[in-house]
């Protein structure tokens, strides 16, 4: 619609009508600049520097934890509130390697020692999750397809059977994840800068923020650039005309749903090393910014989720810094604002 | 009369029907007919669960709206009550301004969650009241001057109400009918004798039946109100909401309304909780895992027959008291320390009824109440083939 629609309309005269073009046309990216500019002038900058930097890092986690469920449900219109029990599961799955098998190399404090640790983790995660998604769709999500009310039904029933099977295989209470020494501590900006100078940043947010605009980078291109993206954008936009050219959606859809669970698990393992220590009913604490994110950024869109994550990210942290009661609230509160404005959330795909 | 009293709509099956008398039995002479204060309070639970599942099937069964908010009016009603108390004291002024606030808190955010999110879909709903009511709990627990947060407030029931108020000096009887049959089987002879126990009557009793009364009342009104013209609405805008627009009925309307409905009842539950319980924390108000029972409950009852709710509270919440005693018999016979052991451990009474839940959603859609009803119609439609065969018969003769 984007070059379409801008031939035939007048670019916008003065200063105002440009400001609501903008803001109608780019909703994210106001919202997005809103929420920064209004945190700048309520805290001193560098505060906002650090507040902004961690809240780009849990928003790069959320989105990671996000983008499957947002692909599952635009792509074949399935709603999985099982997800949080798949970011529980892999964040238990990266602990396990940390703590019990790689622990030697994750106690070490030589960077490549540890990485040793943290990557077969976190592919270990990525594993877990993803194994136990292909057996999820499988066996819970196939015999409901197209019944909203059931997929809520049975994927909340399955979300306690997987929750309960953590508590079997890994007991009942929490564990601690102490995060590798390569992986903690802070940079400090030289003192020399303006305004900013002598800020110190932790280089685990900043991992996360790399991290995550990679996975970004990489799901854009698979999407955009790949057969296999084309094929997953034409199902989100008509799934019946993709089958009738004779692609198996089917099979499509599987392997989004396994690589949105791995990706869950992913985020998990990078959550459980940034707040170090896990629980099995974190899951359920992360839904609810992920269900945020995809509401916000519009179900199905993968774009709409990466700016639904990190303005989720930011509303946290700079109200957790203002206010730490209302950090909850406020991203709730987010919500409820936005979808006053646009039902259909920032960046809507599918029409729902 | 029943007629009248059940609004045409009876249970339609023998089974259930004489299960639903079982219930209602034992719901009526609760106090005594089980002795024992587990026994007590988990039949107090039962009656103000009746209505928190009733008025939940009312959205979900017969409107299909599903909605993660239910916990959220519950604790409304049951904080409105508590702060109320806790502020003005323990009289029935204080008792009626919580109930009135509450109320009017749970229309009005009711009234919100239906015009935000039911104008565009109802899958958007779940979405919407999850993200809501978990706002809601995290507000909860962060104003703890307020609510006590994690700790919760102790509730200050009138005089009447609580365990200090003794209307009659002599205890009254009460006859053990659990006692009584495992008396039959040991003792014969004295298991009459043996199974009478003493009852001292105080205000916790007279709480029960206030308790009893109003799920009786609930549920004779929800029964009326399904099987209303509204209630008809309800059911064809499950079916098929385009035609139901088609014909002319605001769905929107119907659906908020039914939201607002079940938001009150669910106040009022919350109410009569933080009465009988006499208090009140998230865990037991607000809890995401509370609002799972509730789902639970109602879709192992029957999703779409208020039956259903009775069947399917008193059967979940016997599970939850009583399953985990089984388990803990299973997992002595299991060897010690085997993943046998930890899967039937009492403490994963919840495992094997996920399990369950997924099972009966996928082979029992329809719950206990549905499946009793459908054998009970194909015994019915049978009856009727065999005497139209004979009837066939007959007028062979006759010609």
């Amino acid at each position: 619609m984007s070059a379409h629609d801008e031939i035939l309309e007048p670019r916008p005269q003065g200063v105002l009508a440009r400001f609501r073009a903008f803001r109608e046309k780019r909703p994210h990216l106001f919202l997005l600049v809103l929420m920064m500019l209004v945190a700048f002038f309520m805290m001193d900058p560098r505060t906002w520097v650090v507040l902004t930097i961690s809240g780009l890092a849990m928003g790069a986690m959320v989105f990671l934890m996000a983008s499957g469920m947002t692909l599952t449900f635009g792509l074949m219109n399935v709603l999985n509130l099982a997800h949080g029990a798949f970011i529980s599961l892999g964040a238990f799955a990266g602990a396990t390697v940390l703590v019990h098998w790689l622990n030697a190399s994750a106690g070490e404090s030589s960077l490549l020692a540890n990485l040793a640790a943290v990557v077969p983790a976190l592919g270990f995660a990525l594993a877990v999750a993803g194994l136990v998604g292909l057996l999820f769709e499988r066996l819970v999500i196939r015999p409901v397809y197209g019944d909203h009310l059931k997929q809520i039904l049975v994927t909340v029933g399955g979300s306690i059977i997987l929750m309960e099977m953590i508590h079997v295989i890994w007991g009942p209470n929490e564990i601690p994840v102490p995060r590798p020494d390569a992986l903690t501590g802070a940079f400090l900006l030289p003192e020399s800068w303006p305004v900013i100078g002598g800020v110190a940043l932790e280089k685990y947010r900043l991992i996360a923020v790399i991290l995550g605009l990679a996975v970004y980078g990489m799901m854009t291109w698979v999407i955009e650039h790949t057969r296999t993206g084309i094929l997953i954008r034409a199902g989100v936009e008509d799934q019946e005309m993709v089958e009738v050219h004779g692609y198996r959606i089917r099979l499509l859809f599987l392997g989004v749903f396994v690589a949105g669970s791995a990706l869950a698990g992913l985020g998990g393992a990078m959550w459980a090393m940034y707040r170090e220590i896990i629980t099995a009913h974190m899951g359920d604490e992360l839904m609810i910014s992920v269900i945020v994110v995809i509401i916000l950024g519009g179900l199905g869109s993968i774009k709409g989720c990466f700016y639904g994550a990190v303005l989720v990210g930011l509303i946290n942290l700079y109200v957790g810094y203002l206010e730490p009661r209302l950090a909850a609230v406020a991203t709730v509160g987010l919500m409820v604002g936005v979808l006053m404005w646009r039902p259909q959330g920032l960046i809507p795909v599918i029409k729902v | 009369m029943m007629q009248r009293l059940l609004s045409g709509d009876y249970p339609r099956s023998r089974a259930l029907t004489v299960l639903l008398l079982i219930i209602g039995v034992s719901l009526a002479l609760g106090p005594f007919l089980f002795p024992g204060v587990r026994a007590f309070s988990m039949l107090g639970m039962i009656c103000v669960f009746i209505i928190v599942v009733a008025s939940y099937d009312l959205m979900l069964g017969y409107t299909h709206i599903v909605s993660f908010a239910h916990t959220m009016f519950f604790g409304i009603g049951a904080y409105g009550v508590a702060m109320a108390t806790d502020a003005f004291g323990s009289g029935y002024g204080a008792l009626l301004i919580g109930i009135g606030g509450a109320l009017l808190l749970s229309i009005l955010l009711s009234l919100l969650l239906g015009l935000l999110s039911l104008r565009v879909k109802a899958i958007f709903f779940a979405l919407v009241t999850l993200a809501v009511a978990f706002a809601f709990l995290s507000l909860v627990t962060q104003l703890y001057n307020l609510t006590g947060g994690e700790d919760g407030l102790a509730m200050r029931v009138p005089r009447e109400l609580g365990p200090a108020f003794r209307p009659f000096d002599e205890p009254w009887v009460g006859f053990d009918v659990v006692g009584f049959f495992t008396g039959l089987f040991s003792d014969p002879a004295g298991a009459f004798q043996n199974a009478l126990f003493d009852v001292r009557v105080s205000g916790k009793h007279l709480m029960y039946y206030v308790a009893f009364v109003s799920a009786v009342l609930v549920f004779l009104f929800l029964l009326r109100m399904v099987n209303s013209p509204f209630g008809r609405v309800l059911q064809a805008i499950r079916e098929n909401e385009f035609r139901a627009q088609a014909l002319g009925y605001r769905t929107v309307f119907y659906r908020t309304a039914v939201v607002i409905v079940s938001a009150l009842l669910a106040t009022l539950a919350g109410v009569l909780f933080a009465l009988i319980n006499r208090y009140v924390n998230p865990e037991n108000t607000l809890n995401f895992e509370l609002m799972v029972f509730i789902l639970l409950m109602c879709v192992i009852g029957g999703m779409g027959t208020l039956y259903g709710a009775v069947v399917g509270t008193a059967v979940f919440l016997l599970a939850q008291n009583y399953l985990q005693d089984l388990l803990k018999l299973l997992a002595g016979g299991a060897e010690p320390g085997s993943l046998l052991e930890h899967l039937v451990g009492p403490d994963r009474w919840l495992l094997w009824f996920g399990l369950l839940f997924v099972l009966s959603v996928y082979f029992f859609p329809t719950g206990i109440v549905g499946q009793l009803r459908l054998w009970a119609a194909r015994r019915r439609q049978r009856r009727a083939g065999a005497g139209r065969v004979a009837d066939q018969g007959e007028q062979h003769h006759a010609s």
